[in-house]
């Protein structure tokens, strides 16, 4: 026991001063296990991951109308374009944040059906259809205005309404998420 | 938590029993005597009141949480439940809704005080910076309370105010979902909402036993501002009981007949029709607005064209506050004697008072209806838009460029020695 009490020299660490850390180390450490179950368990619940995705049957949408189902607890707009919105998008095609052309946002052979998450880019209000200045959408909280391929053209939004990970299971369903 | 000389003597046998184990009755004795400037005005009085209001919320609270369910599915009817069915419930619910705008109406007015009166210079920095993390608290308290009826605004302000988070690049998302506890505002985030604003009041309370302590260590500032001398000790200052409890009493009737005439007589009128209509996460309503106490906030993040510039300058406008003492480089504290900074802080309240009605409009409406004006940049110039950023700029001015410039440029009136000589000096005056 005796060399364990010497004093370093000029400072030199000591058998005490690497207890020091090595057990103030393990309290950090220690204590990290402990609140990381507190932090986590605010995460997503297993029955709230399990809801991940839905099918839904396109043949509900009419020409120019849009459909809004819930999926994970938020808007989805299930938009059918008709020929003359279609039309007005070939002729103004790269627009948006991200500079996007509308067929980057739709299916290949299903370029009339839009869908898109239904909230705002913004601050996630959920935008009205048919209205605002481009024929899409008009957020009514801070006047954000999409086109009718969901890109943003004016006000706050910072990007294009976003495409969630969806694809035709038949030609008539598609499934989200 | 005083610092002065006791006088409290023990005089039965059980106080003296008591006092050698648990001085519990001299700390009480000694708190109400507490030696108290005797010029304080009216100003003073809203520390009781607001010590009042934050009673009331917790008593009020902890009675609605014995009825109210935090559950999607059984909120908004729980509130109803409580409204129509549960006895005296509509009386507790709207003391407790409409007690969270006085408790808003008091804070902004003793802030206020502190700040013309200069009450953040040292000694007393702990006390402003402890009171700006209890009106912080407020803040966040008040927002997660208006979430848990679930009606419209509930839901529709939870997921905006959640969304500002979501702006912080990369870290943003994770946060926002492990906030919520799922992709959108739904039962887990209730649940939490719900728990979190149970506890927080009582955080409050720590911090307010914090805010005394620190208050009662540096001594009360006062109208005249200058520190009182050890020796005017006794001629200067009054115990606070009786002196101060009366008044503060006098002064929390006031406020009650205030507190009173909107929860007999015009219980909804602070808050939002559109909340007595289920939450739908598929329909926001037409227009959305927070509470009348967040509007000032809610403009300056409006002000800014970018989603995280909008949010930083928001929380920029709370942050600000806690270094206040070291940004008015003034050795005068009270407004009283420095004329010139008393016209910016008349500004500056105007400027809030706009803020809060700039926070209530649409960005695009017309200021002044009908008056030709032009596009600036993003938005006519005759426009909320505008104005809000003009107000924006001047409340960040005030504070980082006004306050330490005006106090090294100014010269300030002269200073008396003592809180009497004012009062004294008038007097003669009135006489010869």
């Amino acid at each position: 026991m005796a060399e364990s009490v010497v004093e370093g020299e000029g400072g030199d660490a000591t058998r005490r001063d690497f207890i020091h850390i090595a057990a103030g180390a393990a309290a950090v450490g220690a204590g990290a296990m402990v609140v990381w179950p507190l932090i986590n368990q605010m995460n997503p619940a297993a029955d709230t991951l399990a809801l991940a995705s839905i099918e839904f049957d396109m043949t509900k949408v009419q020409e120019g109308q849009q459909v809004v189902i819930k999926w994970q607890g938020k808007p989805v707009f299930v938009r059918y374009r008709s020929a003359a919105e279609l039309q007005k998008l070939q002729a103004e095609p790269n627009e948006g944040k991200p500079v996007q052309p509308d067929s980057a946002r739709t299916k290949e052979g299903h370029g009339q059906y839009l869908v898109v998450l239904g909230n705002c880019t913004h601050l996630g209000c959920v935008p009205t259809f048919g209205t605002g200045d481009y024929g899409g959408w008009f957020c009514p909280c801070h006047g954000s205005h999409y086109d009718a391929s969901g890109r943003i053209r004016k006000g706050p939004a910072p990007l294009n309404l976003v495409v969630p990970e969806y694809e035709f299971v038949s030609d008539t369903r598609i499934k989200i998420g | 938590m005083s610092d002065h000389e006791s006088t409290y003597v023990p005089k039965t046998a059980v106080e003296k029993w008591l006092d050698t184990r648990l001085p519990i009755v001299r700390f009480g004795a000694d708190y109400m005597s507490l030696p108290t400037p005797k010029n304080l005005n009216y100003w003073w009085t809203f520390g009781g009141i607001l010590a009042l209001c934050l009673a009331t919320q917790i008593a009020t609270g902890i009675v609605l949480a014995m009825h109210y369910v935090p559950n999607t599915e059984l909120a908004f009817a729980s509130v109803e439940r409580i409204m129509r069915d549960v006895n005296g419930g509509d009386l507790i619910r709207y003391t407790h809704a409409n007690g969270a705008s006085m408790f808003f109406v008091a804070v902004y007015l003793h802030m206020l005080r502190g700040l013309y009166y200069g009450s953040y210079k040292a000694p007393r920095e702990m006390i402003w910076i402890v009171g700006c993390v209890i009106f912080f608290l407020m803040i966040a308290t008040a927002f997660l309370g208006y979430v848990l009826p679930w009606g419209q605004m509930s839901y529709w302000g939870a997921e905006v105010i959640t969304n500002l988070i979501g702006a912080i690049p990369g870290i943003g998302e994770p946060i926002l979902i492990w906030l919520r506890g799922g992709p959108a505002i739904d039962n887990a985030t209730l649940n939490r909402f719900f728990s979190l604003h149970y506890l927080l009041p009582f955080v409050i309370a720590g911090c307010v036993v914090l805010h005394l302590w620190a208050l009662h260590h540096a001594g009360q500032n006062n109208p005249v501002g200058i520190l009182i001398p050890k020796d005017r000790q006794k001629k200067d200052m009054v115990p606070f009981h009786p002196y101060f409890t009366v008044k503060d009493g006098f002064a929390i009737i006031l406020f009650l007949m205030l507190f009173a005439t909107f929860v007999f007589f015009m219980p909804n009128a602070l808050g939002h029709a559109d909340n007595y209509i289920p939450a739908n996460p598929l329909q926001t309503p037409a227009h959305i607005v927070p509470e009348w106490y967040m509007l000032p906030f809610y403009a300056i993040l409006r002000a800014v064209p970018d989603k995280f510039g909008g949010v930083l300058a928001m929380f920029g406008a709370i942050g600000v506050l806690f270094v206040l003492p070291w940004l008015d480089r003034s050795k005068v504290r009270s407004m009283r004697y420095r004329p010139t900074m008393r016209v910016f802080f008349l500004i500056f309240v105007a400027v809030g008072l706009i803020l809060g009605w700039c926070g209530a409009q649409l960005p695009d409406a017309q200021v002044i209806p009908g008056m030709p004006s032009f596009t600036l940049v993003d938005g006519k110039l005759n426009s909320y838009l505008w104005l809000t950023r003009f107000a924006t700029l001047y409340y960040f001015a005030f504070f980082l460029v006004i306050l330490p410039l005006v106090g090294l440029k100014e010269k300030p009136l002269p200073i008396p020695a003592t809180i009497s000589e004012p009062v004294l000096s008038g007097a003669e005056e009135q006489k010869g």
